[in-house]
């Protein structure tokens, strides 16, 4: 099981220059195994060097995570292991992308896993298949794919080292609408299919709202809200105040109750908006 | 972290150093060299050591910093001091010993010539801002024109290569970062394993790179950048009072050390 308790997390950067800059610190966290985790936060707020800290690429300053109970820092050999257990995918992954072929690419995770041709073949078959790659590109060089098509050979090769924690960071950022919505999609099939915990790092609040179970936002380098989709955007007035924004389908319906609309308090998707406005007008 | 590496970094500032017109600080750095590689006596090597510290402390430079600098060089100044030790025949420091007091004193001027040379370049870079130093060195090298020299393509290259120098070592840090998290391994394994491991933080870099070059070429042309003949500057450089008086300075450093010189001292 790979359940994530982060203990009193703080990480500074430059320790000891005068570009000394304190990105998080007092996080406490426990994320059971399976959940699906939206992590929100105003740039800068310090999201992406948090989930650094989840597969030890950055080591804390002081406290301590631990992945399925170990200490992920514990020594060298589990600071490396750790990352076949929890899967980060980058912001923009599709700049680390560097194999002769497709195919190359996505087996370069499991390839450094060690482990036999077979299996390595299958589960870059299983990997591309998630994120929609057909095979007939397994041939093609990596860098004259589109951009969204690098985006899921990216994710795919990620995805190819079966992690039970698998970690986005903007997952979506620069892509269209639909490139958008079929990672989304992409990305909750496979939580479905494997019951991975996912953590996705999200500036859009509607994708937020569809997928996560859970949504903890960061404010200047801490913990300011954790709670369901529910709880959190139940306090838009907090999440104006720190830079973010509700759902658009929580926005309207909040105009609509000020125009005297009788509408139930938990909406946040397009769906329960629609199902609530028809149950008004009695159809 | 890659980026603390201090690579010929700028610490801003408002010192008497910062405010010197660049020109002449990059000739106040060519009179510095002459004058060290000329002292051969221990008063010439104090009077650079005492110039050295004078500018430090003038232009608010930690010796921390100085000595930070010099780790990457560490190797080099030990083989060079080693060398000097013992391979300098004179008298030996105990009868029957290769190291001879003459050695002990080559190798610490040796030191002292290595690491003042740093220092005196660390103290240019610290205190004079890429853009300023490129000017600087444009201006210097103006005459060159006439015999066809391309001064401003030579500096404008120079540069650019100054800016995007933390660019690639951010980039190269946040690619080393993405091919970590697939397991890769920069740090174990043969010689040969370890080259091969670069691969794939070399591909995706001059991937980047060559895409960066690109656009900046054209945003430079949608600006109508068209080379050096008859452009203005934002920023004319002057040469103000204080200017000439370190100039005057720094001659009078470069013919002390020769007075100094010419008594072996
Ligand atoms: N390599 C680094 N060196 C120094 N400071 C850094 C580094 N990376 C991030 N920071 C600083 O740490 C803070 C948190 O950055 P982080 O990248 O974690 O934010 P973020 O929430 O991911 O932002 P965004 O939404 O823009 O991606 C920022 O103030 C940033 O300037
Ligand atoms: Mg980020």
């Amino acid at each position: 099981m790979s359940e994530i308790i982060v203990e009193e997390l703080r990480h500074v950067y430059s320790a000891g220059t005068p570009f000394e800059k304190t990105a998080i610190e007092n996080i406490s966290l426990r994320i059971p195994q399976g959940q699906f985790v939206g992590l929100l936060g105003h740039t800068g707020s310090g999201k992406s060097t948090f989930v650094q800290h989840l597969n030890a690429l950055l080591q804390p300053s002081s406290g301590r995570v631990l992945v399925g109970g170990t200490d992920i820092n514990k020594d060298k050999k589990t600071r490396h292991d750790v990352k076949w257990q929890v899967g980060l995918v980058f912001q923009y992954p599709e700049y680390q992308l560097f194999e002769e072929t497709v195919f190359a690419d996505i087996a370069f995770g499991p390839k450094n896993m060690g482990l036999g041709r077979e299996e390595i073949e299958e589960r870059v078959r299983e990997a591309a298949g998630f994120v929609g790659i057909e095979e007939k590109l397994f041939n093609e060089s990596p860098l004259e794919l589109s951009g969204g098509q690098k985006r899921r050979v990216a994710i795919a090769g990620v995805i190819a080292m079966r992690p039970g924690v698998l970690i986005l960071d903007e997952p979506t950022a620069g892509l269209d609408p639909a490139g958008c919505r079929q990672i989304m999609e992409n990305i909750r099939a496979y939580q479905r299919q494997s019951g991975a915990t996912v953590l996705i790092v999200s500036h859009n609040m509607d994708d937020a709202a569809r997928s996560c179970g859970r949504l903890i936002v960061f404010d200047h380098g801490r913990v300011a809200m954790d709670g369901t989709p529910e709880e959190v955007f139940s306090r838009p007035r907090e999440l104006i105040s720190i830079g973010l924004a509700v759902p658009q389908a929580t926005a309207l319906a909040m105009e609509l109750r000020a125009l005297g609309v009788k509408l139930p308090e938990a909406i946040y998707t397009h769906e329960q908006l629609l199902a609530a406005v028809k149950e008004v007008r009695g159809c | 972290m890659l980026k603390d590496i201090t690579l010929g970094q700028y610490f801003p500032g408002n010192t008497v150093i910062h405010r010197l017109d660049p020109r002449t600080k990059l000739l106040w750095v060519v009179l510095f060299i002459v004058g060290l590689f000329q002292a051969n006596g221990w008063a010439g090597y104090a009077l650079v050591l005492l110039v050295t510290a004078l500018v430090m402390a003038l232009g608010h430079i930690r010796p921390k910093n100085i000595f930070k600098g010099l780790r990457p060089m560490l190797f080099i100044i030990i083989l060079t001091a080693a060398l000097n030790l013992f391979y300098t025949s004179g008298t030996p420091v105990r009868p029957g010993w290769i190291v001879t007091w003459e050695g002990i004193a080559r190798a610490v001027k040796m030191i002292l010539r290595i690491v003042l040379l740093i220092a005196g370049t660390f103290l240019l870079t610290y205190t004079t801002s890429p853009m300023a130093l490129t000017d600087g060195m444009e201006r210097l090298l103006s005459p060159l024109k006439k015999l066809h020299f391309p001064v401003h393509e030579m500096t404008l290259m120079m540069s650019m290569a100054l800016r995007f120098i933390p660019t690639l070592i951010e980039e190269t840090d946040k690619i080393m970062s993405a091919q970590k998290a697939r397991g890769a391994d920069f740090e174990n394994g043969s010689l040969i394993q370890r080259a091969k491991a670069l691969l794939p933080i070399l591909v995706p870099l001059f991937v980047s790179a060559f895409r960066r070059a690109d656009e900046l070429a054209v945003a430079m042309e949608s600006r109508c950048y068209h080379g050096g003949e008859g452009r203005t500057r934002l920023k004319q450089l002057v040469m103000a009072r204080r200017d000439w008086i370190a100039l005057a300075l720094g001659l009078l450093f470069l013919a002390a050390i020769n007075v100094l010189r010419h008594f072996g001292l």
